[in-house]
């Protein structure tokens, strides 16, 4: 295989991965607070709640366009550059993205459309209950591919059938309910939310400042205070390193975040911040806290957290083991009835993906020395600095907005959101949680390597069997797209941001009796 | 866990199942790739252009679902499918991509601004947006016809051995220009009950009679090349239908013509290639009658008999290699494990009649021709 092929079809996903995920945090979040917003509206009638509902509808729709358009890449890709771990892993891995299509898809996609043209056709009671199934469905999707996700992290319920060269599902529950996609779906989420919700204040803020649609803004931050504050406590509580001891991968990842290069006795201590030196395989000037890992990590005083090297020599004994179920493959590729085979196979199984890292070095495993194999043991170990400081930005920028959050509550209750320090900081606190999603996603994603799916199959045998000018082209091509949209995009949104509130009227608007016409009036300033 | 229908029973079905999400996606998003293709030729004025887009536009992103839940529900029941064919046609599928991410963009973004050059550059973008998937899908199409020149190792890695310029031989540009002309008439026959009678309507009947007449052409033409060309393929020995997804494990032999023995083993399946010749007679039909049901019944008739008359003529092949025929995928070696694809049918049996129930709602709560009037009166237009 060509690796430079694996490395561009990586930068490729990862660009349009993350590129997708600009779009998809502000739906999740901004959908529900939509359907907060139009509640209000429906109990208690006022018409200023329908214009604020369809005000930040109109800037949802200019994000949501986006997700849409560039989750069709997502959807697509793993085909594309991906086709050895699609074949490899499609039997469970294609489930959660056809379901997403049947059940949030489908919802999200179709209801949008009523809820854009169907203010005139429905009941309020209707229109809210279609604006409701929308957030629905944005945030049903992020379950189902967050399942696809979390058994990529920790891959339960599946084994390797020697006959079609191929995991399988075993258990469709396991992956279903497998702990890690859960902790993951509700700390991605709960980011949304924090990301709508801090766009939001920080909008109304910035109007605040000039003085402009105060009545529209005032309202806004209400409700983007209360919505936030949550939000943001249920990012940190709720993040997911509870999921970090379940597996070998899980712990390497959990021990790179924390550069614990070797195992502490319980409970471990907490490295705040220090210079991990990879090189030395140790950290630098680091400033510990007694115990907090040990209680993070197990939620107990006596449980044990792994550092890397036990880990690493854990990976060799599994390579070992590997090689084992490798040669049985190759035997039983050769005769299906060999039943030495088939026992040699089934006892060693669980590692056969820890033989292939091997794959690297050599085209055949069984032909590396136990040098190799150790050397393949130490490629378990993802980019250590890397993790170590990706995650204490995320973390940092998350108990930032619990801050924030509180104090734009405690802004909400003592002054009507008047000081401007507080509406500055807010215009300045947009962009900070797309960073912290960024992080954290990149965190999650190198946190695997080296593996595509953890200890079952590892990242540069997954890729296509394409060509490097076919893959820069895409990369090129891409880029340009996205680029060009990106661009057209933000002024869009800056241009809707800055015309504001007010409902758009032709000439001949006059003659035509709208249902709701005073939700129609351009707004004064209170 | 004891499943109660057999490995093979579950693969006929998903190969069906695999034929619904197509026509379904080819019913409902092909109708605005049609439309869209058609905006620059149908509407002259903005104000026409807006009919025509306000026409689709609040049921694009529902039916852009239709192909993302083909792409997930290939990859779910048919990997071997969704890994070859996407990877083999790898830059294709980037013209696809960017053309289809365009559309939904232009379509929100163009009535963001009023100024004539703006829209009239996502006017070109729609226009691309519609006919670059129309084309590129009808010559993918004609490239599974013809057979992929892909083959598979020990291991089941597959390398693909064709290029981009490759995919474009008489035969695929053929079956390209039949998807065209047959979006095309579907998406005039959705205007003609969608939009009010007026000069936009007349030039997309004009344009939907030379469409419905090159589709019957082309697919009959289409039909003799099928016959007399170099494709088909057959399965040599025995061949277990309840085996292990392994290709490695089926021969398969080039046999050209054989596209058409299925016809002979199984003659209900004469069905669909007459649906593809009736289809377009009727929608001629309505146009003469000025009957918009009658034209859109025509359309989707034709849409759906030209799409099943390809996975009937290959049955059991899906997608066969025209340069090592071991390698060829079929129902029987291409699918997804047992579980899977029961696990699978239970949630499409559970799901789907739940979309097409919301769907149905909100087509017929958006329902009624719009008009020229609403498209300057009502606000939320774009």
């Amino acid at each position: 295989m060509d690796m430079a092929v694996i490395e561009l079809s990586r930068l490729q996903f990862a660009l349009t991965a993350m590129y997708h995920f600009l779009f998809v945090p502000l739906t999740l979040g901004l959908s529900f607070m939509l359907v907060i917003m139009e509640s209000i509206y429906v109990i208690t009638k006022r018409p200023i709640w329908r214009i604020i509902t369809r005000f930040w509808g109109k800037l949802f729709g200019i994000n949501f366009v986006l997700g849409v358009a560039t989750g069709l890449t997502m959807e697509f890709e793993f085909g594309t550059n991906w086709a050895y771990y699609a074949h490899y892993v499609g039997d469970i891995f294609g489930a959660p993205l056809a379901i997403e299509g049947l059940m949030a898809f489908f919802l999200e996609a179709t209801m949008v459309g009523v809820m854009f043209f169907g203010w005139d056709r429905l009941s309020r009671r209707q229109h809210l209950a279609v604006t409701f199934l929308v957030a629905l469905g944005t945030n049903l999707s992020a379950l189902w591919i967050l399942i696809a996700n979390g058994w990529m992290q920790n891959p339960v319920g599946a084994t390797f059938n020697p006959d079609t060269m191929r995991m399988e599902v075993t258990d469709f529950s396991a992956v279903l309910f497998n702990p890690v996609a859960q902790a993951k779906f509700v700390h991605t989420v709960s980011a949304g939310y924090v990301c709508a919700a801090t766009f939001v204040m920080g909008v109304s803020a910035f109007y605040l400042l000039k003085g402009k649609w105060t009545n529209v803004a005032r309202r806004s931050m209400m409700v983007a205070a209360a919505f936030g504050l949550a939000s943001a406590l249920s990012v940190v509580v709720l993040g997911d390193e509870s999921g970090y001891t379940l597996t070998d991968n899980q712990k390497m990842k959990l021990a790179a975040i924390e550069a614990m290069w070797k195992t502490e006795p319980a409970p471990a201590s907490f490295t705040v911040i220090g210079l991990p030196d990879v090189a030395a395989r140790t950290t630098h000037g680091a400033i510990e806290v007694p115990y907090l890992m040990g209680l993070i990590g197990t939620r107990s005083l006596t449980g044990k957290i792994d550092g890397i090297q036990e880990l690493v020599l854990r990976a060799d004994e599994r390579i070992h083991s590997g090689l084992v179920a490798y040669d049985a493959v190759e035997r039983l590729k050769r005769n299906r009835t060999d039943l030495a085979a088939r026992a040699a196979f089934e006892a060693h199984k669980q590692d056969i993906g820890f033989a292939m890292l091997l794959k690297r070095y050599v085209a055949d495993p069984r032909q590396a020395d136990d040098t190799l194999i150790l050397k393949a043991a130490w490629d378990t170990v993802p980019n250590v600095p890397a993790m170590f400081f990706l995650f204490r930005g995320m973390a940092g920028l998350g108990f930032g907005f619990i801050a924030f959050f509180g104090a734009a509550f405690w802004c909400a209750s003592t002054c009507r959101f008047r000081r401007r320090w507080f509406l500055k900081l807010a215009v300045v606190a947009i962009p900070l949680p797309w960073l912290a999603i960024e992080a954290g996603w990149v965190l999650a994603e190198i946190g695997r390597q080296p593996w595509a799916v953890d200890g079952v199959l590892p990242t540069f045998l997954g890729a296509s069997s394409l060509t490097v000018p076919q893959v820069w082209a895409t990369i090129i091509g891409f880029t340009a797209l996205y680029g060009t949209l990106a661009v057209i995009e933000i002024r869009l949104m800056l241009a809707q941001i800055r015309k504001g509130p007010i409902e758009h009227f032709d000439s001949d608007q006059e003659d035509a009796t709208q249902p709701h016409a005073a939700g129609f009036a351009p707004l004064p300033a209170e | 866990m004891h499943i109660p229908l057999d490995y093979e029973t579950l693969r006929v079905i998903w190969w069906a199942l695999l034929g619904v999400l197509l026509i379904g996606f080819a019913l409902t998003d092909g109708y605005d790739l049609g439309v869209a293709a058609l905006l620059p030729f149908v509407g002259r004025s903005d104000e026409e252009r807006r009919l025509v887009i306000n026409a689709v536009a609040p049921h694009w992103e529902g039916h852009q679902v239709w192909l993302i839940l083909g792409g997930g529900a290939i990859f779910a029941a048919w990997p071997f499918v969704y890994a070859v064919s996407f990877s083999g046609f790898y830059l294709a599928m980037f013209l696809v991509l960017s053309a289809l991410i365009l559309r939904p963009v232009a379509f929100k973004y163009r009535s963001k601004k009023p100024d004539a050059a703006w829209r009239s550059r996502w006017d070109w973008a729609l226009f691309v947006g519609g006919l670059v998937p129309a084309l590129v899908f009808g010559v993918a199409v004609g490239n599974v016809l013809v057979g992929a020149p892909f083959r598979l190792d020990g291991d089941l890695r597959m390398t693909y051995e064709g290029s981009l310029l490759g995919l474009f031989t008489p035969f695929t540009l053929l079956t390209g220009l039949l998807s065209v002309a047959m979006l095309a008439l579907h998406g005039a026959g959705w205007l003609a009950v969608k939009i009010e009678e007026g000069p936009v309507l007349a030039r997309a009947r004009a344009i939907a009679r030379i469409a419905a007449l090159l589709s019957l052409a082309l697919f009959v033409l289409g039909g003799v090349m099928v016959a007399k060309g170099p494709m088909g393929m057959a399965l040599t020995g025995l061949v277990d239908t309840q085996g292990p997804s392994n290709p490695l494990l089926v021969a398969s032999v080039a046999r050209p013509g054989a596209w058409l023995a299925n016809y002979g083993l199984h003659p209900w399946m004469i069905a669909a290639p007459l649906l593809g010749l009736v289809g377009p007679l009727v929608a001629l039909l309505g146009l003469a009658r000025r009957q918009g049901w009658t034209t859109l019944a025509g359309t989707a008739l034709a849409t759906t008999g030209i799409i099943a008359t390809v996975g009937c003529s290959m049955f059991p092949y899906i997608l066969p290699s025209s340069i090592d025929p071991r390698s060829s995928l079929t129902v029987w070696n291409a699918s997804s494990s047992h579980l899977t694809l029961f696990i699978m049918l239970v949630c499409t049996i559970v799901f789907l009649p739940i979309v097409l129930a919301y769907t149905a709602w909100v087509m017929s709560m958006l329902g009624g021709r719009i008009t020229l009037r609403d498209v300057r009166s009502n606000p939320d237009f774009y």
